[in-house]
């Protein structure tokens, strides 16, 4: 620890440039290319788990940059590619009913249900807005008492403590026309679910780092305990994202798998226990459908019996559409790191970014649009193994 | 799967902040870190502070990164010497 | 700092719908009666158009503007702006009407000189708000040396249109021996920009209800035929040039790079960008090269006039950022690649749709 008197008054660059400094960069990509090399193993498989890092690594264009044995997959830490075709239909025929302002994060905007999306719905005459927050979506509920607004309540343990938050808030003031549909999902069953597919090799996983500025990282402990393989909690600038590569190469030369964590200006061992008492005092952990990995016992988010009165469908009586996933489409392999976007006979032709068929093209995280835009198709004689 | 960027905590008014994020100002939610203080810097998400930010945390992280990476090339250009020197006739 | 809440465009607004009214009842506002072309609509001509965009050409008042022009080659372009809010941050719809015409002109080298205006005015619309709009517009036609010379006005139901619409169409003299197109780019071209980007972008979603959050970025809304009059008058003589609006300084690369067949490689480190800016886009989830701009230019020029065409646009009030950004590497393949601040590489691909801020 350095001593306080050292320290200057702190900058927000302490946060952020200084931790994408290229000089850093270089000797860390020094070091991963002597790990890689005396591993002696001809491929090692990492897997970034979280949707956020995968761009992140192709903003940087960190694939290009490491060793050819080093083999990165993307998991399904995206929680709008997991979201699955009924909850998204479901929520498309809401924002249809009169009366209803329909409140999304943007991400869900263009992410296609069975037969349409909520951009097209909003060109239909459906009244869909994009907010930034869900305190926002309260706000237009208070200033719009004649209609009902229901906010779709998508993403994982860093952003079910907020949308909680605003329903205590709701409560609080006794909000009579908000409401959510609930579709938040939770990591650690995803992550056992990955682990457990069959063939499937990994050295290593790159655990996200807001998830676990919210749960800790002691419960990534299962991972190499059960498994035998290390995990490394880690930020978004290209020092931690690299030094976590290193850190996991280290484990896996020195054959000790363990949770490490990278991010430590953030994340704890046990988390945000205020975040999580207020997650878990609005919310309960139910079963849920992940697109791709099917269903996953006690991995969805539900309301507590005492907040089921902000359940829009425990309220009004809608409809659900019967929905169907599209044929041909290897999202759910993908999402495994069983397969890679260019394995999918979609990609590129029938789905791309301006018709997506699979979430995974949809969304700027969904792993085969991050490969479209920041690799185009197929670069020839570029690829990484 | 989680966007979220540093801010400072500028002002406190009960549940809610203004933070500054080096040439933007925005209203969040504290709810979820109550005992942050102005001049805290945290991490902001979906219009909520989700978590504090630690400065000393930050500094010794990347100290230690660079002593690590510093002391192994040292370590490796001493390895090259006596390799060389032993290769010497 | 915000510009208020967005209207409510539905004729059952409710609530806040008749507390609009109760406003407009004690201020003037446009009505159907104004577009309906007789008295009123007359008045409405005299009594704000003219003051503010007063020529003797457009003072005959004919259905037409009829002028004269030296001989040579004329440039037309044609831009409607439906901006929303229409006010913000360093300008406001009138504003981006005029320079943004201007712009299309003076990216192929073309002077400016005659501008065209037509107004699509919701039944409602403030006056006072229209004569701030024209008066801007006004500002704006007198700084880039246009003469806006015919004009139309045309009134819609309430609900038929937000606030206001502008059309702008313009007309520009083309030097003789200038060939600008973004069809003639060479390999070895440097690719330069005059300023920072992503402002414009920026400052528009500031203001927009259920996202807003304040900053003093605004809108780099400029004319930019003064910067290119200068260029060319120094000899030199870029091949393409464009202004990167909608779709931000990525887009147009990539129209480029289509149009001219070549493989364009920008460093992420040169790329000038404001750290609000930045700061923004990362709050938001955006990519600053996708963000809208409204005064900056993107010139590809002989390597051998790089130097130069700096120097020029650096000494424009507007250039004062100007940088080269990369390089155009080869002819053949049409991509635009960006070296990343720590030595890799990423292909930069057209933006599909816009950008909605994002969690994730």
């Amino acid at each position: 620890m350095l001593p306080v008197a050292l320290i200057v008054e702190c900058r927000m660059s302490r946060f952020t440039e200084d931790f994408e400094n290229p000089d850093d960069a270089k000797l860390l990509l020094r070091e991963i290319k002597n790990l890689a090399h005396s591993s002696n193993k001809e491929r090692i498989q990492f897997m970034e788990v979280c949707g956020t890092h995968t761009v992140a690594i192709f903003r940087y264009g960190i694939r290009e940059l490491i060793p050819n044995n080093i083999r990165l997959l993307s998991g399904p830490g995206c929680p709008v590619c997991v979201t699955p075709n009924s909850s998204i239909d479901h929520f498309i025929s809401l924002s249809e009913l009169p009366g209803v302002v329909a409140t999304v994060f943007g991400d869900m905007m263009r992410v296609p249900g069975s037969d349409s999306s909520l951009e097209m719905a909003k060109a239909s005459g459906s009244d869909v807005r994009v907010v930034y927050s869900s305190l926002d979506a309260l706000k237009i509920a208070r200033e719009n008492p004649d209609k009902q607004v229901v906010f779709f309540a998508v993403g994982f343990e860093t952003t079910a403590p907020t949308i909680a938050a605003t329903l205590l808030t709701a409560a609080r003031e006794g909000t009579q026309n908000f409401f959510v549909l609930p579709a938040n999902k939770l990591v650690p069953p995803a992550i056992r679910a990955v682990l457990d597919t069959e063939d499937l090799a990994l050295d290593g996983l790159i655990c996200p780092g807001h998830v676990s500025a919210i749960i800790g990282s002691r419960v990534y402990g299962f991972i190499p305990s059960q498994y035998g393989i290390g995990a490394v909690v880690t930020g978004f600038q290209s020092t931690d994202i690299l030094y976590a590569i290193c850190l996991l190469l280290r484990q896996v030369v020195e054959a000790k798998p363990r949770v490490q964590t990278q991010y430590s200006r953030l994340v704890s061992d046990d988390g945000n226990p205020a975040a999580l008492k207020i997650m878990y005092q609005v919310f309960e952990p139910c079963d849920s459908v992940w697109r791709g990995l099917g269903p996953i016992p006690m991995s969805g988010l539900k309301l507590r019996s005492e907040f089921s009165r902000f359940d829009f469908s425990e309220r009004f009586d809608v409809p659900i559409p019967e929905s169907l996933e599209a044929k041909g489409c290897l999202c759910g392999e993908v999402l495994r790191g069983k397969k890679e976007p260019y394995d999918c006979a979609l990609f590129g032709s029938a789905c791309t970014p301006e018709s997506p068929v699979g979430a995974c093209m949809v969304t700027t995280e969904g792993t085969c649009q991050a490969y479209y835009r920041y690799r185009g198709r197929r670069i020839q004689g570029e690829d990484r193994v | 799967m989680c966007l979220a960027i540093p801010a400072k905590v500028i002002e406190l008014r009960g549940d809610m902040a203004t933070v500054d994020m080096e040439g933007i100002r925005r209203e969040v939610n504290v709810l979820l870190v109550p005992d942050i203080k102005t001049g805290e810097y945290a991490i902001v998400h979906a219009g909520f502070a989700i978590g504090k930010l630690d400065e000393h945390e930050a500094l010794d992280s990347l100290r230690l990164i660079r002593q690590v990476l510093g002391s192994q090339r040292e370590g490796r250009e001493e390895q090259e010497e006596q390799n060389e020197q032993r290769q010497a006739p | 700092m915000k510009s208020g809440l967005k209207r409510q465009r539905r004729k059952d607004s409710g609530v806040k719908g008749s507390m609009e009214k109760k406003e407009q009842r004690s201020s003037e506002f446009i009505t159907l009666a104004h577009g309906s072309g007789g008295k009123a609509a007359h008045e409405l001509i005299t009594r704000f158009f003219l003051p503010y965009f007063d020529n003797p050409i457009l003072r005959t008042l004919d259905d037409q503007g009829v002028f004269k022009i030296e001989s040579g080659r004329l440039a037309l372009t044609t831009d409607t702006y439906v901006v929303d809010p229409i006010f913000f941050r360093g300008g406001d719809i009138g504003k981006l009407a005029i320079c943004g015409t201007v712009n299309d002109l003076a990216v192929c080298g073309a002077r400016p000189v005659y501008l065209s205006a037509g107004f699509v005015l919701e039944e409602g619309f403030s006056l006072e708000k229209l004569e701030r709009i024209l008066s801007s517009m006004k500002e704006a036609s007198q700084e880039a040396k246009v003469t806006i010379i015919t004009a139309d006005t045309k009134v819609v139901e309430r609900g038929a249109c937000d606030e206001i619409f502008i059309n702008t169409s313009g007309i520009g003299i083309v030097p003789s021996g200038v060939e600008i197109s973004s069809k003639l780019v060479e390999a070895g071209d440097a690719v330069l920009v005059s300023g920072a980007i992503g402002e414009h972008g920026t400052a528009i979603i500031s203001e927009r209800e259920g996202i807003s959050f304040e900053t003093e970025v605004a809108s780099d809304c400029a004319p930019l035929s003064e910067m290119v009059g200068a260029i060319l008058a120094d000899g030199l003589r870029p091949h393409a040039m464009r202004d990167p609006t909608r779709g931000g300084l990525a887009t147009t690369l990539n129209e480029i790079a289509m149009a001219s067949h070549v493989e364009i490689e920008i460093e992420e480190a040169l790329v000038p960008i404001a750290t609000a800016v930045k700061s923004a886009c990362n709050l938001l989830g955006f990519d600053p090269l996708y963000v809208a701009n409204e005064g900056k230019l993107v010139a590809f020029v002989p390597e051998r006039e790089a130097h130069d065409t700096l120097t020029i646009m650096k000494q424009n009030k507007y250039g004062k950022n100007a940088a080269v950004i990369g390089r155009v590497v080869s002819k053949g393949e049409a991509r635009v690649y960006m070296r990343t601040r720590i030595g890799g590489r990423r292909l930069v691909d057209m933006l599909v749709g816009e950008q909605f801020p994002r969690i994730c």
